[in-house]
């Protein structure tokens, strides 16, 4: 039942990835047995609140290092408030790490024009230490449940990537149950 | 976000010389290795970080910064083409010495550099110009 409905998710992406484009739907999630423990981090959400990557275990987590100056950081915003909204109660979450020097009062007016539907912190230069330095944005890493770190995207990679990676750890629930994902729109191309 | 990546390199500048009180030119040579590019100074997004030239105060009163004329280019990543720089190109500045003798002139460069589908985080660096002001 599990495999059929793997296969289900994985037909479906590949089917949507057909459709528009010859591009190839690229496997970055890694073997379980590969996988390393997600550094833990305490950070501030916009209401103050302290926010950390350990509350989110037991869901996919996209943790998304950005900023405002960040042009190909903005192409992926719109793709992660659609993959919040249609994948939320599935459980998974994208936690976004904005890296502005000038903290929320850049992030802010930024935050609330975009619309944008998922958590946000300010990072800082110690929690990009503890996820390898973070040289570049955007710098995304995909989190399985267990709160491992299953996939790292370095710089703008297509919707098609982080919804396959979406797919795969969603579709590996604890519970044994897989999960079957309506595909969003426009999941075939980079858009 | 250390910013380690260096892809922008100035190019030593040679001993400038001029009278307190007198205008004299400095001209800054950058270049940015190839694939990277800088916001201009007058970037159209108001988030994108502009590229500023500025000189300490206590030295020199600045007159004037001059840049070159912005490429406009189009990334994949934005819908608009962009006002940046590229490549090799100098920033002119016009400054008067406040004091005179011999002296390393300290300016502040900062510069947000991308390339086709990443960002470097914003940076400031140091440009030390050799002066020998009579």
């Amino acid at each position: 039942m599990r495999l059929a409905s793997i296969a289900t998710v994985f037909a479906a992406l590949w089917l949507a990835g057909c459709g528009s484009a010859p591009d190839t739907v690229r496997a970055a999630v890694r073997a379980e047995k590969t996988r390393k423990p997600a550094p833990d981090f305490q950070l501030k959400d916009g209401d103050g609140k302290i926010v950390k990557l350990s509350d989110y275990k037991g869901k996919v987590v996209l943790l998304n290092f950005w900023a405002t100056w960040c042009g190909p950081c903005k192409i992926e915003i719109p793709w992660f408030v659609e993959f919040e909204q249609n994948y939320r109660d599935k459980g998974f979450a994208v936690l976004g790490v904005a890296m502005d020097e000038e903290g929320w009062a850049a992030v802010k007016p930024f935050v609330a024009s975009h619309k944008v539907n998922y958590r946000m912190v300010i990072g800082d230069d110690m929690t990009a230490q503890k996820f390898g330095g973070v040289e570049s944005l955007p710098t995304s890493f995909m989190i399985d449940r267990e709160g491992r770190i299953a996939a790292v995207h370095v710089g703008l990679v297509s919707k098609k990537d982080y919804a396959n990676d979406i797919a795969q750890l969603l579709g590996n629930a604890p519970d044994g149950k897989a999960s079957i994902l309506p595909v969003p729109a426009g999941i075939g191309g980079t858009e | 976000m250390a910013g380690q990546n260096d892809v922008l390199k100035i190019a030593p500048t040679p001993t400038l010389s001029g009278k307190r009180g007198e205008a004299v030119q400095i001209k800054t040579a950058l270049q940015l290795q190839g694939g990277y590019h800088l916001n201009s100074n007058k970037p159209d997004d108001p988030y994108l970080i502009p590229l500023k030239l500025t000189w300490d105060a206590a030295a020199v009163e600045t007159i004037s910064v001059s840049f070159p004329e912005p490429k406009r280019e189009k990334y994949a990543f934005n819908e608009k083409p962009l006002s940046v720089f590229t490549g090799d190109f100098a920033i002119t500045s016009t400054v008067k010495p406040k004091t005179a003798g011999f002296t390393v002139l300290t300016g502040k460069l900062r510069y947000q550099a991308c390339n086709h589908n990443a960002c470097l985080p914003p940076k400031t660096i140091d440009v030390k110009v050799p002066a020998d002001f009579r």
